[in-house]
């Protein structure tokens, strides 16, 4: 186990009348070399959800726990939800907002630098990641050089280079086709099992949902999982 | 860590250099006008180092010769010889005006000397070529930075006066370039009247020719020598014997020849603190001006360049940067702009300093403090870039 788990968590915006209960009561947890979709409408609470999980904005109340350790009961318990993000928690966006001005080593190997790694050893750290996605043959090209299905291979490896507990996909495959689409899923699948990490992918992408053997639905704040036998990725 | 602020400015390197070029020229204009603030002061500078005089002995009451008219008899030197600690005195006339050659007329300070005597205050120094005025009349000794060159025929007034010797750096406090001309030459040049004036005096003089416009009895003669003579000049230079004590004397000649006396001091404060004051307030404002448009223009820049970077900052941000990171990149390129525009508009202030029709005089001292200046406008400018970047969300990067 040890990915990420989730228990009672909710999130209230504004006070009084005026008050917005954009999650209630939700509780998830996936496992390390698991892939689970969290699918749900516009304005279902997913993108709030995601960023509660992100510790980008605090929940009202509840458990978050990752990699095994509570970092969220009610108040944060990390102070540095910055070393938090960086160091165990692996973003993957729906564009791939990869850094114009860095070359795709650089990109990838900037966390862990920003961790205190040496620059040598972040370069080493990052190719291997790179290789594994096969793009290493692009380490030295600036992003905009890259066609979009290595672009999003490369912000993929930005994700895995600190070797997270857990990936948060953002809408990865909202600008691909079905062939691209499936191609990063598949993608996400060999990481999460080859890095032993627990991946997260919000979607409403109905053609790459029937690939989840799990799926959390959110409707209304609340979320509902569904398990299915078989996925067909 | 790898440099932010350095790969970005390497990735839009065009964008970035000529924004600096574009600044440079800016800074250019800043370093020219303190540039030219500081060579009106050395042009007054070098006109009372270039005199060889110690004291200015003047009209009473008046600021002469350079910032008022004064006039005083050209006798009154021999007396102030006798004055103990006076070493040499001598008589000078100063007259601005257009001094033409050819087809071509010069904005000139025509200075009438004694001619002969090279070693009196008031001649003109370093000579460059030709020699000194020897002959009574119609001899000039010209600054280069007046174009004339040997040999050239000067018309001033009626007369034409040959260029014999060149000097270099005899300007006046306005740096009009100085044309010497015998003495006798110049106090007729500075009241020479045209010839319908000369026919109005005779007519009035001609009603009752004994008698002057204040009634008093002349002879006729008088009347003529009047007419032909002027024993008048703007000061007297006077330079002083070693160990003589300036003010000492100063006063000794302001009380027993009731004139007005400068000592070298007194003179800077009346060239530099009254003549170019007006000036240098206009130069201060101007550096003002473009102190605070350089700064709106650096902080424009800088904001451009972090508004156009507001989904990379929250990136960053989400992905563990810390703000002191993204700080240090703005505050970086800041610098960095700052550089660049301050070493362009250097170089070309070095380059287009000589074209200028005055003398502009770029002092080391100016270009230290503009670099600081320049540097903190730039750190200053990005205060407002970097409130916008810690106000970034990291949550922007999520969701779309």
């Amino acid at each position: 186990m040890n990915g990420i788990e989730i228990e009672e968590i909710s999130k209230r915006y504004g006070e009084g009348p005026t008050a917005v209960e954009a999650l209630t009561s939700v509780s998830l947890r996936v496992a390390k070399g698991e892939v689970v979709g969290l699918v749900g409408p516009s304005g279902s609470g997913k993108t709030t959800l995601l960023k509660c999980l992100g510790a980008v904005i605090e929940p009202t109340r509840g458990r978050m726990a990752i990699g095994g350790e509570t970092i969220y009961e009610n108040a944060w318990k990390i102070g540095d939800l910055r070393a938090l993000r960086r160091d165990r928690i692996g973003f993957v966006f729906q564009a791939p907002y990869l850094i114009p001005f860095l070359d795709v080593t650089d990109n990838v190997a900037l966390i862990p630098m920003l961790a205190g790694v040496g620059n040598a050893e972040a370069r080493r750290r990052a190719i291997e990641v790179l290789e594994v996605l096969d793009v290493a043959h692009r380490r030295n090209a600036s992003p905009s050089r890259l066609s979009g299905g290595e672009q999003q291979r490369v912000s993929i490896a930005r994700a895995l280079v600190a070797r997270p507990p857990v990936i948060l996909a953002d809408e990865p495959t909202a600008p691909l086709d079905s062939a691209r689409a499936l191609t990063v899923i598949k993608i996400l699948n060999d990481m999460a099992k080859q890095f032993d990490t627990a991946v997260i992918v919000v979607t409403h992408d109905e053609k790459i949902i029937p690939t989840f053997r799990r799926i959390y639905h959110i409707r209304d704040g609340r979320a509902h999982e569904e398990v299915r036998d078989e996925a067909s990725v | 860590m790898i440099s932010l602020a350095g790969r970005d400015i390497a990735h839009s390197r065009g964008k970035f250099f000529s924004t600096g070029v574009g600044l440079g020229l800016l800074i250019a204009v800043t370093l020219s006008m303190a540039g030219i603030y500081r060579g009106m002061v050395d042009d007054a500078m070098v006109l009372l180092d270039n005199s060889g005089a110690d004291l200015w002995a003047v009209q009473k009451d008046t600021l002469g010769p350079y910032a008022e008219p004064s006039s005083v008899r050209d006798d009154l030197y021999r007396g102030l010889l006798s004055v103990p600690g006076v070493a040499r005195a001598a008589n000078a006339t100063y007259l601005t005006m257009q001094v033409r050659v050819g087809g071509r007329d010069v904005r000139s300070m025509v200075v009438g000397i004694e001619p002969g005597a090279s070693m009196a205050p008031g001649q003109p120094r370093y000579l460059v070529a030709g020699r000194h005025i020897t002959r009574g009349h119609y001899e000039a000794v010209a600054d280069a930075a007046s174009g004339f060159a040997l040999g050239d025929k000067l018309r001033i007034r009626r007369d034409e006066y040959k260029v014999v010797g060149l000097t270099r750096r005899m300007v006046s406090s306005n740096g009009d370039p100085m044309v010497f001309i015998p003495l006798k030459d110049a106090q007729r040049a500075q009241f020479r009247k045209d010839s319908d004036a000369l026919w109005q005096e005779r007519r009035r003089a001609g009603a009752d020719p004994e008698r002057t416009a204040a009634g008093q009895v002349r002879s006729a003669e008088n009347f003529k020598a009047e007419q032909a003579a002027n024993p008048y000049v703007n000061a007297v230079l006077v330079q002083l014997r070693p160990g003589a004590d300036p003010d000492q004397v100063a006063n000794h000649i302001r009380r027993w020849h009731r004139l007005q006396v400068f000592t070298r001091a007194e003179m800077e404060k009346i060239l530099v603190g009254k003549m170019i004051a007006t000036s240098a307030r206009q130069i201060a404002m101007f550096l003002v001006i473009l102190a605070v448009v350089s700064a709106a223009i650096v902080a424009f820049i800088i904001y451009t360049l972090t508004t156009g970077k507001i989904r990379e900052i929250a990136v960053l941000k989400l992905i563990g940067t810390r703000n002191r990171t993204i700080v240090g990149m703005i505050l970086q390129q800041a610098v960095a702009l700052g550089l660049i525009g301050f070493f362009v508009g250097k170089i070309v202030a070095t380059l287009w300093a000589p074209v200028f029709p005055k003398y502009v005089l770029l002092l080391h001292g100016d270009a230290v403090r503009g670099l600081i200046a320049t540097i903190l406008i730039c750190l200053l400018a990005s205060v407002i870039s970097i409130r916008l970047a810690l106000r970034v969300d990291p949550a922007e990067a999520i969701g779309g």
